[in-house]
């Protein structure tokens, strides 16, 4: 074969180097394959990314102030708040200009709504001053600083004139600021008053309590998988759907089953008081608590501790322990230093999995969660839409996105997502 | 997992408790289902077992919370909307997502990982904050509280499930068929029609129905994208969870364990008969 | 195209013409209206929506219950230049707050609803329930208590500090998840003169007392977010009183038949009417003003108070208010404005809550975690 005049390129059928027709018949399969994705990615862009991604735009956006009181913004820029005294006439004057324009268009309540969650107050004063500035004449009825102080005292205060100062910008950082339980002040970051801390507590109790309901999946879910995956294969396949069947029953079927059993005038309850346990006035309340949201989210999520661990044992073959117990271990130290260090990865993979569900939860910390055992979606949820804070919302929002994120990036460097089984 | 002649005592007593353990976590994981069926056949407006119904008599059963169910207009128009907006997102999510996973399994695919990593995630976002930026977005667009709205939200809360389970099928698949009927004169589509599309079938149809399940139980996205228009089931159990639990919830309740048994049935079947057909497992 | 053009136009003449022979504007025949479910909206449906569906066939009536979300699904409906509600059910602090956004829109009490039937004109006939420029008051409810009957021994409690009084009266009771109305009866049961309540909660101490006031009952607190949450709780003898709407105790006391009993002592007034969205298209809003002349005439807020025990908002609908639809009994006793009832009433501050409502939400919230 080894020819001297075949020293050239290896040539292909049609006579192109073979090289490069073997590098166009990948590139045609690449374009393939991804033409056949595309129509999904752009789906899943569009209906779901997108979204996303406008509300965490949200959590940062704030020109309802410039755009609104665009001259009194301007004006104000040269005010120094250290002097401690109101600012200038030209900075009245300013806003009657803004005032007028945005109260035809009825805008200036929508600042004041704004620029209430900073300051308390501000909502009703610019309601007030809508309706007298309504009725100024810009040419004939200045200077502007008396009568906007004739209206309301509070047009004078310095902290006022310093937050719309200070959130002026296009974008702030102030939300992302107040989910953390700290407010952006004139002189820069500080904590908000200990009483109006929220958030931190929130996240905090999200994470301690999905921690623990990771721990109780661990604990509950790593003897089931034990027996399915060393039973025999016909009696663990019956097993199994005792596993699956909670896992494919909705979830609301679940909460209202753990209301049904946990609540005061429950069964469990009233078993409790049949046997005479519990007294028939003393009934323990099991519900609208955290120990309820605890018991009923491991409950959910309990199957997505078990199919991973069980898939994991699956692989780990009986012939390890054996060999140990025939060196001479006992039971335990076969287990413990054999079997259980091969199971960790399938530990590994249940907990971020169960963690970054719980974390997110909402609908069953909402029905059993009572007013100690909600999360911080339930807050996300109050602030989208009852409250009308849609930017803390979408603060809050992203913060517990980031951590899923993060979790989920960890979950596939270790398990790779494509990995993910079920059942 | 059986107990040697030569076990200990100690071997013996730990053999039997770790099974009454596993027997008590398996209790736990049953228990709320079992104890919602019998309840939801209760003559009375109870939750609790009543005398008549422990002592198995007759009059202590009614099926008056499945007449309300059928008969409140609330309860079935719900029921309409669930049944018209499942199918039609299960649809769209199967369709784009065994068209991608078939993409994805091919042997070279540039950002393959980044590209998973975006199907999957309406899987692991919490579903409030999808909810709640489809809520934005979709306003915008003039799709909240639409009936295309809620279907294109679920759509695509069901494709990681399509995904996952179309490329695990995938995975097994013995890529010198296609090379074969390729080799026998078939055109691409003939290929996919006639060979590969039976063969991953099983794959797709559990996807589905994951896909199907995912949109019949959800509650979160469709309270903010949809509105009355759009009340679903699952809507209208939460509102009764949250206002007043009525015996009519357990009876909707038992309903749909009934059809999650009918779902998970088929997926087994399917699932084993896929492995059947790609000789993964015997028999 | 041209072609096009003129049948569109001719069809359009037509049309108007034909509209104008029946004397009526053009009229959408479908509208949604938003409101509350539940008995409320059950009280709607009977008093308002079949009466005037029954009048006008092939009429389309779609009822969204979303009165609680209003405010942000009509902002964000507004945002996105999408209103599809025609007619939404709201509190009137949220009438307020929607009418500052220009989400709702102002209307002109006179022209728009019915004069009462002896030439009355709408804007006297509701006085001063108008409490905003895009409100329609519909009915005036209560916040107020219901205690177990049988739970609270020989002395029946008949303040609203009985609720902070856990010797007389031992046991849980039940209060609303959020600082209106409790921070107003924890000053007025620590001291504070009922005309002083929004001057001393307006202050960092006045906050501090109303929070060491609820501090007292804390553990002893269920603590509800839906109505229908203390009706069920006294029930089942679970709390020992509880607040909540009047309408619910209604029908807990009278047509549940429960041993439970009012308190109306320092029971809170609240309205809740309609708003009309800004922005409707011509014929939508024609049918809706329509609608609403009919809904909110003497008569038919007269009849909406057989089905559930709310005041009508018109005075002129006061002396109208007959029995309950199907128990024969009469209402008025039942109605929180009756006098024997309104010996001892408290005014909601709708002003004061605008400005202070986030922030007193938040200090809540972090006052029952704590």
């Amino acid at each position: 074969m080894s020819d001297a005049t075949d020293t050239g390129p290896v040539l292909a059928a049609d006579g192109t180097p073979l090289k490069r027709s073997l590098a166009r018949a990948l590139r045609a399969q690449k374009m393939r394959a991804l033409a056949l994705i595309a129509p999904l990615l752009i789906f899943v862009l569009l209906t779901f990314i997108a979204p996303i991604a406008d509300m965490l735009f949200r959590s940062v956006e704030n020109q309802i102030v410039s755009e609104t009181l665009p001259k009194t913004v301007v004006a104000l820029k040269d005010w120094d708040a250290k002097t401690g005294e109101a600012p200038p006439e030209a900075v009245y004057a300013a806003l009657a200009a803004d005032l007028q324009v945005a109260v035809a268009a009825k805008e200036h309540t929508k600042v004041g709504i704004r620029l209430n969650y900073q300051k308390t107050g501000v909502s009703s004063l610019f309601r007030k001053s809508g309706r007298q500035v309504k009725k100024w004449d810009l040419a004939a009825d200045a200077p502007f600083k008396e009568k906007f102080l004739d209206v309301d005292e509070d047009w004078a205060d310095v902290e006022l004139w310093q937050i719309i100062q200070t959130y002026s910008s296009k974008y702030t950082s102030g939300y992302f600021l107040n989910s953390v339980d700290m407010e952006l002040g004139p002189d820069g970051i500080r904590p908000v008053d200990e009483n109006l801390a929220i958030y931190n507590l929130l996240f905090k109790r999200t994470i301690f309590m999905s921690l623990a309901i990771m721990g109780s999946c661990v604990l509950l879910g790593y003897p089931i998988a034990f027996l399915l995956a060393n039973l025999p294969l016909r009696t663990s396949n019956l097993l199994m759907i005792l596993v699956l069947l909670p896992f494919w029953t909705s979830l609301l079927v679940r909460t209202s089953a753990w209301k049904v059993l946990l609540q005061q005038q429950g069964v469990i309850n009233d078993i409790l008081v049949w046997i005479g346990l519990v007294a028939d006035n003393d009934r323990l309340v099991m519900i609208n608590n955290q120990f309820g949201t605890i018991v009923a989210m491991t409950h959910i999520l309990l199957p997505f501790m078990i199919l991973p661990l069980y898939s994991v044992m699956k692989t780990i073959p009986p012939t390890y322990v054996r060999a140990a117990k025939s060196l001479g271990a006992t039971n335990w130290t076969a287990f413990w230093r054999v079997y259980f260090p091969q199971s960790v990865p399938g530990i590994g993979a249940g907990c971020i999995l169960v963690f970054i569900l719980a974390i997110g939860y909402y609908i069953t910390p909402e029905l059993v969660g009572g007013t100690d055992g909600t999360f911080i979606s339930n807050r996300i949820a109050y602030h989208i839409s009852r409250s009308g804070n849609w930017g803390l919302g979408a603060a809050l929002g992203t913060i517990l996105l980031a951590a899923v994120l993060i979790l989920y990036w960890v979950y596939d460097k270790i398990v790779g997502i494509d990995n993910v089984s079920l059942g | 997992m059986e107990l040697p002649p030569y076990a200990t005592t100690g071997q013996r007593i730990w053999f039997y408790a770790f099974r009454v353990i596993c027997g008590l976590i398996l209790f736990f994981l049953i228990a709320p289902i079992m104890v919602v069926i019998p309840l939801s056949f209760n003559a009375e407006n109870f939750f609790t077992f009543t005398p008549e119904m422990l002592a198995l008599k007759a009059e202590g059963y009614s099926l008056k919370h499945y007449r309300d169910f059928l008969s409140n207009p609330d309860w079935q128009q719900a029921l309409r909307n669930s049944v018209q907006i499942a199918p039609v997102a299960t649809i769209l999510s199967v369709t784009l997502g065994t068209l991608a996973a078939i993409g994805l399994s091919q042997p070279h695919v540039p950002f393959r990982r980044a590209i998973m990593a975006i199907l999957i995630s309406p899987m692991i976002v919490p579903l409030i904050i999808s909810a709640a930026g489809m809520y934005f977005f979709y306003s915008r667009l003039g799709l909240q509280g639409t009936y295309l709205g809620v279907v294109l939200a679920h759509a695509v809360l069901g494709i990681p499930f399509v995904i996952i389970t179309v490329t695990a099928t995938l995975v097994g698949f013995d890529k010198s068929l296609t090379r074969a009927a390729a080799n026998m004169g078939a055109d691409p589509v003939t290929t996919f029609f006639r060979v590969q599309m039976p063969l991953i079938l099983p794959g797709v149809i559990s996807g589905g129905l994951f896909a199907f399940i995912t949109s019949f139980d959800e509650v979160v996205v469709v309270l903010f994208v949809g509105s009355a228009g759009q009340k679903t089931l699952p809507w209208q159990m939460f509102t009764g969870l949250r206002e007043q639990i009525s015996p009519t919830i357990l009876a909707v309740a038992t309903i749909l364990v009934v059809i999650s048994i009918a779902l998970l049935t088929t997926v087994e079947v399917l699932r084993r008969r896929s492995e059947k057909l790609r000789g993964m497992s015997p028999g | 195209m041209k072609l096009k053009t003129i049948l569109l136009t001719s069809g359009a003449i037509a049309g108007a013409a034909v509209a104008f022979a029946d004397g009526h504007a053009p009229m959408a025949d479908s509208m949604t209206l938003v409101s509350w479910g539940g008995a409320y909206q059950a009280s709607q449906t009977n008093a308002y929506s079949d009466p005037y569906k029954a009048m006008h066939e092939g009429l389309e009536v779609v009822w969204d219950e979303s009165s609680a979300e209003a405010v942000a699904k009509l902002r964000a409906m507004n945002e996105a230049g999408n209103v599809t509600w025609d007619l939404v059910d709201v509190v009137a602090s949220d009438a307020i707050r929607l009418c500052d956004e220009g989400l709702a829109m102002e209307i002109d009490a006179d022209e728009l609803l019915a004069a009462a039937p002896d030439g009355t004109p709408a804007s006297e006939d509701f006085g001063d329930l108008l409490v905003s420029d895009c409100f329609i008051p519909q009915i005036v409810y209560s916040t107020t208590a219901g205690y177990r009957t049988d739970l609270v021994g020989d002395t029946p409690p008949t303040s609203i500090c009985a609720f902070f009084d856990t010797e007389a009266y031992p046991g849980k009771r039940s209060l609303e998840k959020r600082p209106i109305n409790n921070m107003e009866w924890a000053l007025l049961c620590d001291g504070v003169a009922k005309d002083d309540v929004y001057d001393v909660l307006e202050t960092e101490e006045g906050q501090a007392q109303a929070f060491a006031k609820l501090d007292t009952i804390k553990d002893d607190v269920i603590w509800w977010s839906a109505g229908a949450d203390t009706p069920q709780l006294l029930a089942d003898g679970e709390v020992v009183m509880g607040t909540t709407y009047n309408g619910r105790l209604f029908s807990l006391i009278v047509e549940q038949d429960q041993p439970v009993d009012m308190l109306w002592d320092a029971q809170v007034f609240d309205l809740d009417g309609w708003i009309i969205p800004a922005g409707l298209p011509e014929e939508r809003l024609n049918r809706v003003k329509d609608f609403v002349k009919f809904a909110t005439d003497t008569q038919r807020l007269a009849d909406q108070s057989k089905y559930i025990s709310y005041g009508p908002a018109r005075a002129s609908s006061a002396p109208l208010v007959a029995q309950h639809a199907t128990l024969g009994i009469d209402m008025a006793p039942h109605m929180p404005t009756d006098p024997a009832n309104a010996t001892n009433t408290f005014l909601y501050n709708y002003e004061w809550w605008a400005d202070y409502r986030d922030d007193l939400d938040a200090k809540f919230q972090a006052w029952l975690a704590q």
